[in-house]
């Protein structure tokens, strides 16, 4: 029985699974609501825009760093996409890409400040999320950007399968977790992700560029911010200079519940989207029972509490 | 001294020649001089403070001295980084540092050296040859005969002497001039630590010199062809195991004895 | 085994959720969970739920601003049956695209408290009137003063918002402040107003605005706050200076700690709402949709009452008693 536990803790993202089944078998019993194909897609059309950011976390936290930043600078993306268009008349695609550029170019400012000044992710996190917020702020002059173009929205259409409405939101998130998985996975790069998070010093020794690393991680990180941001707007309609302020703790929740080590180098990207969809079904699940949300936060709470547990508990055992 | 003039006819494959490293005030290097000869294994001892670990920094690209030359197959290399002395085909195996405990032994072989799918695959994505990797670790750990059952175990799930197993064999597996082992056996047990000085010894009769950094005298003993011994900075004398008593090594190594105290045929 | 009695239990609990088919489900969704105010609307929204016969569900944003949140909860109910939806906007225009699709799959959408942007996107608005609410407090503070020359320093909510500016140009109206009416869109700034800061409706925030304005103009009269909890900030700063005698404060909301304060002194008049009205009526509104078809719509104005501890000549209003008993509106 201890065997089995042991070889449980071992899988990375089974934990997560087993909670997101027992998760789902609760909610299916006490609402005739919850299981079906259409709840579930709105689940993951709920859990997109924190789910592609917590992709661009993952990476940073397999390299043992934390991005405080990534709901600020999904905020400020999704307001340079809308309001370029808005405000200048700039061609969609071309507003889409400058909003990625800026996530990107914030990613890359972090990994720089990371790998050449040599500070800790954190603080530099902490600084660039006031950054960003700052700038939004004043770009944006706190108001929400309504006039948004078809092009922006694309990811919040929906398409049918079998009765089941799907976005094509939902589409691009899942592709991203595949594609992912499978470089962290099978590509040399992706190795050294994890290389660098389990010692930069062996890394290094071994002559893996670890700076070339970091930097691409946060850059692409980035990135991914830019896309949640696109993912934001669709969802929401609007370019919203509010969104995200709590999204960085909510990604670095659903990584940390689909079992990646905050400590680094150990953990699988597909168990992040198995911790945002968790916390989806807490959330939708507790709402068709009638309980009130705040018991949502109670249950995260908890569960990142049993996921951290499990983390520590199989560290000590290797 | 003549059998020095005897053996000098071996091949030199690296050489140093009056390295000089100082720190501020303090020199770490002063003049030193060393010549690792084709097929030994040799040991270098010292006190701390003697300037051992800061040669083997310079012969491994860790450090750059501040004056003198390396030679290498007698031509004069200039090491910037780690990576430079290992593109000369200069391997090391560091204490306790150089793997990736969660990631498993076949990755950890080719950490940084991967092998690449052919095409699209491998040029635009970097995507590894899993199958021809773990082809390999079989084959190289095979080679040294470290018996172990899975590559794809993640290397945390190895002793101690096993993980130092998987240092070496990447170092052998990807040398092609000089293996540098740093205190390899340091931080292992008795039984473990007879097993790598079973592998270092493989990997010298593979043709491979090996360099070993060592405290532990009865293990440079047991497996050193000649010792170097660095005492303030330089070179105090190169011995020969055989002719030479533990005792006697380490009065010299500590400056209890003079070199020239030694008998000519202690001297190697 | 297994596997079958977890079949049946499902099937089971579709069965006792099925037998409640008849029992109207109606959603409220707050800003927050914690903030007083919206803990009185829930109180309001139970009670109404409960001597009508449905079942009401609640959920909330993270925190003020987080419009990501409310429209998650808007899809859940939807989701989970709601046959209208009640819920006080946390970005009045970015929650209009998640309303929309709401109404589209026939839900009644009521905007509580504050407004949709624009108004029509919900079918229906229950709300304090906070112009007037404004007027109430600015024409108190006219009487008050009497003819002196006035500096008054303004702590609003924050950019942008409606409710913000509706109050804080009610309350200039009030004043006799010429040129200003529901339709102005910006927080007007006539010359008597030596300072405006952004409270956020929060004690801390609002002291550190006060504090600031009092560094700006030491000879600050009157000041407006948003809220109770932000004139209480006023009220430590303007102690802090010993100005707290000479300084008066009017604010808006009647929140039952609010309006202790009003007893006290602290506040001299403040104009109180009741949210717990709101939320009844919605509800009422609700259960009449789901039962009978019908929508209600446009503006109900759910009422404001001016609370003073001294009564003025020519001022309407009721004392701090009245508002202690009356808080947030009892039934």
């Amino acid at each position: 029985m201890k065997k089995i536990f042991h070889q449980i803790a071992t899988i990375p993202a089974a934990g997560a699974f087993l909670a997101l089944a027992i998760a789902c078998l609760f909610f299916s019993m006490q609402s005739d609501r919850f299981l079906s194909g259409q709840n579930f897609s709105l689940i993951l059309q709920q859990v997109m825009v924190v789910g592609v950011m917590a992709i661009g976390q993952t990476l940073i936290i397999l390299t043992a760093g934390i991005d405080l930043s990534c709901g600020m600078v999904m905020a400020l993306s999704s307001i340079i996409m809308t309001k370029f268009f808005d405000a200048y008349g700039l061609n969609p695609y071309l507003s889409i890409l400058c909003g990625l550029a800026v996530a990107m170019l914030f990613g890359w400012f972090n990994g720089m400040l990371v790998t050449r000044i040599k500070l800790p992710p954190f603080i530099v996190t902490l600084g660039t999320m006031n950054i960003a917020f700052a700038i939004t702020q004043v770009y944006s002059g706190a108001q929400t950007v309504t006039n948004v173009p078809a092009a922006l929205t694309f990811f919040g259409n929906t398409f049918h399968i079998g009765g089941t409405t799907l976005s094509y939101g939902t589409l691009l998130l899942v592709a991203l977790y595949v594609f992912v998985w499978w470089f962290l996975r099978d590509t040399a790069p992706g190795r050294h992700v994890y290389a660098v998070g389990n010692s930069p010093e062996a890394a290094r020794l071994t002559g893996i560029p670890t700076d070339r690393v970091l930097l691409w991680v946060y850059t692409i990180a980035g990135l991914f911010y830019g896309i949640a941001a696109l993912l934001s707007v669709a969802r929401t309609g609007v370019g919203d200079p509010q969104a995200g302020q709590t999204d960085n703790l909510d990604s670095i929740t659903a990584v940390v519940l689909g079992g990646t080590s905050l400590f680094g180098g150990r953990g699988v990207v597909l168990g992040t989207l198995i911790g945002a969809v968790i916390v989806g079904v807490f959330r939708n699940g507790l709402t068709l029972m009638g309980v009130a949300s705040v018991y949502q936060i109670l249950v995260t709470g908890i569960l990142v509490i049993l996921a951290v547990a499990t983390d520590q508990m199989s560290r000590k055992r290797g | 001294m003549n059998n020095s003039t005897q053996q000098s006819q071996v091949p030199l494959v690296l050489q140093a020649k009056g390295l000089i490293k100082r720190y501020g005030h303090v020199t770490a290097l002063d003049g030193v001089d060393l010549e690792l000869r084709q097929g030994e294994i040799l040991a270098v001892i010292g006190d701390n403070g003697a300037g051992k670990s800061s040669l083997i920094k310079a012969l491994s690209g860790a450090i750059v001295p501040d004056e003198g030359e390396i030679l290498l197959d007698g031509k004069p290399v200039h090491f910037k980084s780690p990576i430079d002395a290992r593109k000369q085909g200069i391997e090391t195996v560091y204490q306790d540092l150089a793997v990736a405990p969660s990631m498993t032994i076949a990755e950890n072989l080719f950490l940084g050296r991967e092998i690449l799918k052919p095409g699209i695959l491998g040029t635009l994505f970097r995507a590894l040859d899993k199958k021809k990797m773990l082809e390999d670790a079989i084959a190289h750990m095979q080679d040294l005969k470290i018996g172990i059952r899975s590559m794809k175990q993640p290397v945390e799930t190895l002793s101690g002497g096993q993980r130092q197993g998987v240092a070496v064999a990447r170092s052998a597996a990807f040398a092609r001039h000089v293996v540098i082992m740093d205190e390899p056996t340091a931080a292992l047990g008795v039984k473990e630590g007879n097993m790598v000085l079973e592998l270092i010894r493989r990997v010298r009769d593979k043709g491979l010199p090996v360099i070993l950094i060592s405290h532990n005298m009865p293990h440079v003993f047991e497996i050193a062809d000649r010792i170097h011994i660095q005492r303030l900075g330089r070179r105090a004398a190169v011995v020969n195991p055989k002719n030479i008593g533990m005792s006697d090594a380490v009065a010299v190594m500590t400056g209890a004895m003079k070199p020239e105290e030694l008998g000519s045929e202690a001297h190697a | 085994m297994k596997f079958q009695k977890t079949i049946l239990a499902v099937a089971l609990s579709g069965l006792t959720l099925s037998a409640y088919a008849a029992q109207p489900i109606i959603g409220l969704i707050t800003k927050t969970e914690t903030n007083p105010f919206f803990v009185k609307m829930k109180e309001g929204a139970e009670q109404s739920a409960k001597q009508l016969g449905a079942k009401l569900l609640t959920a909330s944003g993270k925190s003020d601003g987080d419009n990501a949140g409310q429209v998650t909860a808007i899809e859940n109910m939807v989701a989970a049956g709601a046959k209208a939806i009640l819920i006080t906007p946390s970005d009045s225009k970015a929650i209009v695209p998640a309303i929309k699709k709401a109404r589209e799959q026939g839900v009644l959408v009521i905007a509580l408290d504050s407004p949709t942007d624009p108004v029509d996107a919900a079918d229906a608005l229950f709300a304090t009137d906070n112009f007037a609410a404004g007027i109430l407090i600015g024409k108190y503070a006219k009487a008050a003063e009497a003819g002196k020359p006035l500096k008054i320093a303004t702590l609003d909510l924050f950019p942008g918002h409606p409710v913000g500016i509706a109050r804080h140009n009610g309350f200039l109206a009030g004043l006799g402040v010429q040129g200003i009416t529901t339709k102005t869109t910006d927080l007007a700034k006539p010359a008597q107003v030596v300072c405006m800061g952004d409270s956020y409706g929060d004690q801390a925030k609002g002291q550190t605005v006060m504090e600031n304005c009092l560094q700006k103009n030491p000879d600050i009269n009157l000041v407006y706050t948003i809220n109770e909890p932000a004139a209480a900030g006023a009220y430590k700063a303007l102690q802090a200076a010993g100005k707290e005698k000479d300084v008066m404060i009017v604010s808006v909301d009647g929140g039952c700690d609010g309006v202790k304060n009003v007893k006290s002194g602290v506040i001299a008049a403040t104009s109180q709402q009741y949210p717990l009205k709101m939320a009844a009526w919605g509800v009422k509104a609700g259960v009449n949709y789901a039962k009978t078809g019908k929508k209600v719509s446009g503006y109900v104005d759910t009422g404001v009452t001016l609370i003073a501890t001294k009564k003025l000549a020519g001022v309407d209003s009721k004392d701090a008693n009245f508002g202690i008993n009356a808080c947030w509106g009892t039934k």
